[in-house]
């Protein structure tokens, strides 16, 4: 990359303390976005993706706690910036939508109070005209009558209004960077299509770049340039979009990609990913936590992992990656 | 917005009938002859049945009842036999003194534990946390009127810096004009500051011994409340956004924190109300607690049904008013049916 | 990498119960602190009368109002009582006041809310018209309004607590009979011929208990705060009956002018005794349900 990313995360670990133990959420997660650029976080559930996206936001349990790495947003790492710096930047130059838009709302203010809340801290906008601004904003996230919905509720609306509204207070001061945090789940499909086109059309506008974290590929296939596959807390896998699904060069990658449903396919051909994710508090977790259910462990795979590069931009954290080429079960079309 | 208020109107009717019906029967059960109650124990058998044809006892359950119901909406409680005044009349001029010492204890009590929730919250498991749950657990099992003798002995006694517990104004001074009946707004209104500030060194102590009593609950309840609603999806949102530590802990943490704390009010009433009437005689206050109290001695028997009632009646008000505080406030509960 | 874990040897439910409660004890030092203060009051109010210094009734003007000496470590009252005396006496009074009116409201309220949760209908609908009238008053001015119009005794204060906490028993009941109601030990219950009746106090009021237990031990606090507060005002016990709350209003006007052990001693008493039972109910819910801690 020539330019500087919008955000570079390197070797991020983060744990947290619970009653049965120390979970190892995340260990040396690495990865980075340019400026407009748009990639996905993805793994299963457990996986860690939301973590690191909380981690960088400043936004952790607080039984949890970074224990390394850095998150570079310019010349500041968030990780250690001081709560002044960290209030110009949340909320400005970083936002971040959820899942469960309806309850990511506050439930007894006006949604329009809410855009208007984000407008006066960061634009330090006089009341009235952050009001109006408001109003601007539901008009081109797409909600119709913007003046009326201003003064709704958000238990009034339906879910794919609620996620407009958080993308509209998401965007209200103009960010570089947006996080989605599955901000299509629990929609019924059209709506989700429709919230997708809106997100991507606003970060075209804006020149914003974008991280989805989803478990689903198919659905980051279809928006992202670049796919960075997390398992149980690591970083397996790196690469564009279409490298990724041509040549997946993590097993765990290939499971993904084979276990993804597509709707020209049969459920029998489903596979499923045999196993289950390691348990994040033992002390003797290898080094490779997907090995104890890999199919392709080796010797070597008890020890630290690499990071092997398949060209310049493909880069994967395994001993015995797939060589080429792989037959697929089908062919995926990427974007 | 009406409807809801109406509604909740309507669902109070049944508890106002309810009321009515037990304080009735409180008065017609009693073991004994009900009429030599209400003649008093001094009274001779000539004067006992006199009463009772007077009073309409010697009539049937049903018609007494339905005397009763009349009676009341006339506004007639009787009448009280120590004082011969009717009882309503007394009623009347002693609520304010009660009602004046009751909201401003609650309002110390609100000003001191809200706060203290609040922080102990934003703070889980800190020194302050522990201090304001050894504090409620303290208030609650502290009696009233034992912390208001507390009270006298240290701030009066000891330090005085409070006056004597002798009622709402020293000697020297005259109530103002009335205009409310509670001193401190009517010394206001009438521009007379020096029986202003001697009102209010009255109502200091028995106004602190009702707020520490109902510190507790209150207390208890902000802080559960404000602990679940900071772990909640919006608040990770709103902190999301980059908002200020005021706006999302107040503007938004609190005003959602608050509305359970609404409904213990209702709880925290029943209490005040109680403890009124005990706080009333620690402080010699003219309140209608202590006309109760004095009456009950006396073995005066109206006045004491007409407290009951009145006390009642009272209660089912202040929970309406606070059901309907809090569908002002959520508009969720607005659209329910 | 699971070990099997040792196999145990079966236990009974009770000793699994002591194991449970031994390791809230040592795990939480101020619910033992709250078990060993319960104990001492226990003793207190069994063997107090036996082994005070004085008898608590016995009057001797020329000693009256002297402040807390050797002779009389909480020194003694206008009519020359020895105030530690009285204070160690009372406390049988108060918890049996306590224990009686927590066992007159777990029958009332335990088996009237078990019934309507079990019966519903018509049952639960009365149930529940009986509690929301309670409701709607005051509760210390119910407790007030019934012990002047039965009289003043024990047993009418004890009747009145008991009334007055009868919605939350009731609702507590008929919360978990309604859950239980199709159990499957009712149904087997049933199965094997019981009648309705004994069902519910056989194998639904016991299993009721726990939870009741902890609502209890908050509600001995509040029976003896208010048979004291009754007592203050004239409507309890009659003197010279030692009882907290009456001490108390003895002590009231004394405590005015500077003589503040008639009062206090019976006070911090009362206080201590609410504050154990008030912490034991916290302890006692960590025990049957660590879930609901607040």
């Amino acid at each position: 990359m020539t330019t500087a990313p919008a955000l570079r995360v390197e070797d991020l670990s983060v744990e947290f303390r619970t009653r049965s133990g120390i979970v190892r959420a995340l260990e040396n997660v690495s990865f980075s976005v340019g400026k407009g650029e748009t990639i996905a976080l993805v793994g299963e559930s457990g996986s860690g993706k939301s973590v690191s996206a909380y981690a960088v936001m400043g936004i952790l349990d607080p039984a949890g706690r970074v224990t390394n790495g850095r998150a570079l947003m310019g010349d500041i790492d968030l990780l250690t910036a001081s709560p002044r710096q960290l209030a110009e930047i949340r909320g400005r130059q970083i936002a971040m939508i959820f899942q469960n838009p309806r309850t990511a709302l506050n439930p007894i203010r006006p949604v329009g109070r809410q855009i208007a809340d984000v407008l006066i801290r960061h634009g330090k906008l006089p009341a009235r005209e952050a009001a109006l601004r408001a109003v601007d904003m539901l008009r081109a996230v797409g909600i119709t009558d913007p003046g009326r919905r201003a003064l709704a509720y958000p238990f009034e609306m339906s879910g794919g209004m609620c996620q407009r509204v958080m993308i509209a207070i998401a965007l209200a001061a103009r960010p570089s960077l947006l996080i989605a945090d599955e901000p299509t789940t629990g929609l019924d499909v059209t709506t989700q299509a429709v919230i997708m086109d809106l997100i991507a059309d606003l970060a075209s506008e804006l020149g914003m770049a974008t991280i989805f974290i989803t478990h689903d590929l198919a659905l980051a296939s279809q928006r992202a340039t670049r796919i960075v596959v997390m398992h149980a807390g690591l970083v397996v896998e790196n690469a564009p979009t279409q490298d990724l699904f041509a040549q997946p060069r993590h097993p765990y990658t290939a499971e993904l990609i084979a276990a993804t449903p597509d709707s020209a396919t049969s459920l029998d051909e489903l596979a499923a990913i045999p196993g289950s994710l390691p348990d994040l508090r033992r002390s003797d977790l290898p080094p490779c936590r997907y090995s104890e259910r890999c199919p392709r462990k080796i010797g070597t795979c008890a020890q630290p992992l690499p990071q092997v590069a398949f060209g310049t931009e493909h880069v994967v954290a395994c001993w015995n990656p797939i060589p080429a080429p792989v037959p697929l079960k089908r062919a995926i079309g990427a974007a | 917005m009406m409807t809801l208020i109406i509604k909740r109107a309507a669902m109070a009717v049944p508890s106002l009938i309810g009321v009515v019906i037990v304080t009735f029967l409180l008065t017609r059960m009693l073991p004994g002859d009900p009429a030599a109650y209400f003649a008093g124990p001094a009274a001779t058998p000539q004067a006992i049945q006199e009463v009772r044809v007077k009073l309409g006892l010697d009539k049937p359950m049903i018609q007494q009842f339905g005397r009763y119901v009349v009676d009341l909406a006339h506004g007639n409680l009787g009448t009280s036999l120590t004082t011969g005044q009717s009882v309503v009349a007394e009623l009347r001029t002693r609520l304010p003194a009660s009602a004046e010492l009751t909201l401003l204890g609650l309002l110390v009590s609100v000003a001191i534990a809200v706060p203290l929730g609040i922080l102990a919250a934003t703070r889980p498991n800190s020194l302050l946390d522990h201090a304001c749950r050894i504090i409620s657990t303290a208030g609650v099992s502290l009696p009233v009127f034992f912390t208001g003798l507390i009270l006298i002995y240290v701030f009066y006694y000891l330090l005085g810096w409070a006056p004597a517990p002798l009622g709402r104004l020293d000697v020297f001074y005259t109530a103002p004009p009335q205009v409310t009946g509670f001193y401190l707004i009517d010394s206001l209104i009438a521009g007379d500051p020096e029986t202003f500030t001697a009102a209010l060194k009255q109502l200091i102590l028995p106004a602190l011994t009702l707020g520490v009593f109902s510190l507790a609950p209150i207390a208890r309840m902000t802080r559960a409340s404000m602990l679940a609603v900071l772990s909640s999806d919006f608040i990770r949102t709103a902190r999301a956004n980059g908002l200020s530590s005021w706006t999302v802990i107040i503007t938004y943490a609190f005003r959602n924190a608050m509305l359970p704390v609404i409904t213990t009010l209702g709880m925290v009433f029943s209490f005040l109300l109680g403890a009124n009437v005990l706080v009333e005689k620690v402080f010699a206050w003219p309140g209608i607690g202590s006309y109760a109290v004095e009456a009950l001695l006396a073995s005066d028997f109206a006045p004491v049904q007409g407290f009951v009632l009145t006390m009642a009646v009272m209660y089912v008000v202040l929970n309406l008013m606070i059901d309907i505080v809090y569908g002002l406030i959520d508009p969720r509960v607005r659209v329910e049916t | 990498m699971t070990e099997i874990a040792a196999a145990r040897p079966r236990e009974s439910p009770v000793a699994a119960l002591f194991r449970h409660s031994r390791h809230v004890l040592t795990q939480n030092p101020v619910t033992a602190f709250a078990f060993g203060l319960f104990l001492l009051i226990l003793l207190a109010a069994v063997f107090g009368p036996y082994i005070v210094p004085y008898d608590p009734l016995a009057s001797d003007t020329t000693q009256a109002l002297k402040p807390p000496n050797a002779q009389h470590w909480f020194g003694t009252d206008q009519l020359g009582r020895d105030v530690f005396s009285r204070v160690i006496s009372a406390t049988r009074l108060d918890f049996f006041i306590a224990v009686a009116s927590v066992a007159l409201v777990f029958l009332m309220g335990g088996l009237a809310g078990v019934a309507a949760g079990f019966f519903g209908g018509w049952t639960d609908r009365i149930v529940g018209r009986v509690a929301d009238t309670i409701m709607a008053f005051p509760l210390f001015v119910l407790a007030m309004g019934i012990v002047a119009a039965l009289g003043n005794t024990v047993q009418n204060i004890v009747l009145a607590t008991a009334i007055v906490n009868f919605p939350l028993y009731a609702r507590i009941a008929r919360a978990e009979a309604n859950v239980r109601r199709d159990a499957g030990f009712v149904e087997a219950a049933r199965l094997s011929g019981n009648a309705d009746w004994r069902i519910l106090v056989g194998q639904i009021l016991p299993n009721v208990l726990p939870i009741l237990v902890v609502q209890m031990s908050l509600t001995m606090g509040y029976a003896i705060l208010n048979a004291a507060g009754l007592s203050f005002i004239g409507l309890g016990v009659r003197p010279p009956t030692p009882e907290w709350g009456i001490m108390v209003a003895e002590g009231a006007a004394f405590m005015v002018s500077g003589q503040w052990w008639n009062a206090f001693f019976p006070g911090a008493a009362l206080m201590v005794a609410v504050f154990c039972f008030n912490l034991l109910g916290d302890g006692l819910r960590d025990i049957v349900d660590p879930r609901r801690r607040t």
